[in-house]
């Protein structure tokens, strides 16, 4: 391990740590998800107006923006932590690729479905094969491609490596789907939300986006520490911390 | 009782915009029920192996039946 990497770091990566580091947050942030969830929801369905061009149309947007920040986001935490695997050989990092990628797709699928639902009142089709669609249903593709070829090796740790290697190749598809609406002329709309400058967008439709995106985020973490939790015990499942927690929800 | 009405027409696109967030919900819900049902199957399997590794221990730590 190179001495660079702080202390703390290295023993929250050993998988008893981070069992339970995982197994005390994991319930904050599904609470806070659902509270920050909730909060959105109302400002977004029923205090923000409706828009002067798209009526109440407009109001997927809550769910559909987010979740389409979220198909980017997972693919680059999943990237940076494929990329950790296969050069430090963290098992840790191997777990949070791995499980983050069917989260990834659920988002890129609930992207592209609440989309098309948009898209039929608004651009009069379901589908359009254009930039930035298409380049959003690569995303699900590289999502699932990672997801099949984990589970296509008898050994977990092998077939982590080579979807590991396949997630950080597919990286190169998250600015495609990002600048798409840059790049070329598309049917999609550019972005009304941006980090740097004024978004052109009211304030009462803006905070409750902003705050769904809060609650994705948080509701990411919460799913990935199940998940990595679950994993982390079936990857240990000899060693006598894992052999602990079998015997002590027996009682349950 | 008209308001909610209201609510629910959302302005006649209640077609598009229920089943976008009908879907939402359900695919994250599949999404966070799924590794629970797996970390049961799983402990359950490790207890079951655990219990057919001490009865295996017993077996042999038995003195043999015929002298």
């Amino acid at each position: 391990m190179a001495n660079w990497i702080p202390l703390w770091l290295h023993k929250l990566s050993s998988p008893p740590t981070f069992y339970r580091f995982a197994g005390t947050l994991q319930p904050w942030a599904t609470a806070l998800a659902l509270l920050t969830g909730a909060i959105a929801l109302y400002g977004g369905l029923v205090l923000a107006p409706a828009d002067y061009q798209q009526g109440d149309a407009y109001r997927i947007i809550f769910i559909h923006v987010p979740s389409a920040w979220m198909s980017m986001f997972i693919y680059g935490v999943m990237g940076l932590a494929s990329f950790i695997a296969l050069v430090w050989r963290i098992k840790l990092a191997e777990v949070v690729a791995m499980e983050s990628a069917p989260i990834g797709a659920a988002f890129t699928f609930i992207t592209l479905v609440t989309g098309s639902l948009w898209g039929r009142p608004m651009w009069g089709t379901w589908w359009t094969w254009d930039a930035r669609l298409t380049s959003e249903l690569v995303l699900l593709f590289l999502f699932l491609g990672v997801i099949g070829l984990y589970h296509a090796f008898e050994d977990r740790r092998q077939g982590a490596r080579a979807a590991a290697f396949l997630a950080l190749i597919g990286i190169i598809n998250v600015p495609i789907v990002h600048f798409s609406v840059n790049w070329w002329n598309t049917l999609h709309q550019g972005s009304t939300v941006k980090v740097f400058g004024p978004s052109k967008m009211s304030g009462d439709m803006l905070w409750p986006l902003l705050l769904m995106m809060l609650a994705t985020k948080l509701y990411y973490i919460a799913s990935l520490f199940r998940r990595v939790r679950t994993d982390l015990l079936a990857m240990e499942n000899g060693k006598d911390w894992v052999r602990k927690i079998a015997e002590s929800e027996a009682d349950r | 009782m008209s308001a909610l009405h209201d609510f629910l027409a959302m302005g006649g696109y209640a077609a598009y915009v229920w089943p976008a967030y009908a879907l939402f919900f359900v695919v994250l819900v599949a999404d966070a029920i799924a590794p629970r049902a797996r970390r049961k199957r799983l402990l359950r399997e490790l207890r079951a192996r655990l219990a057919r590794q001490e009865a295996r221990q017993e077996k042999h730590r038995a003195p043999p039946s015929s002298p």
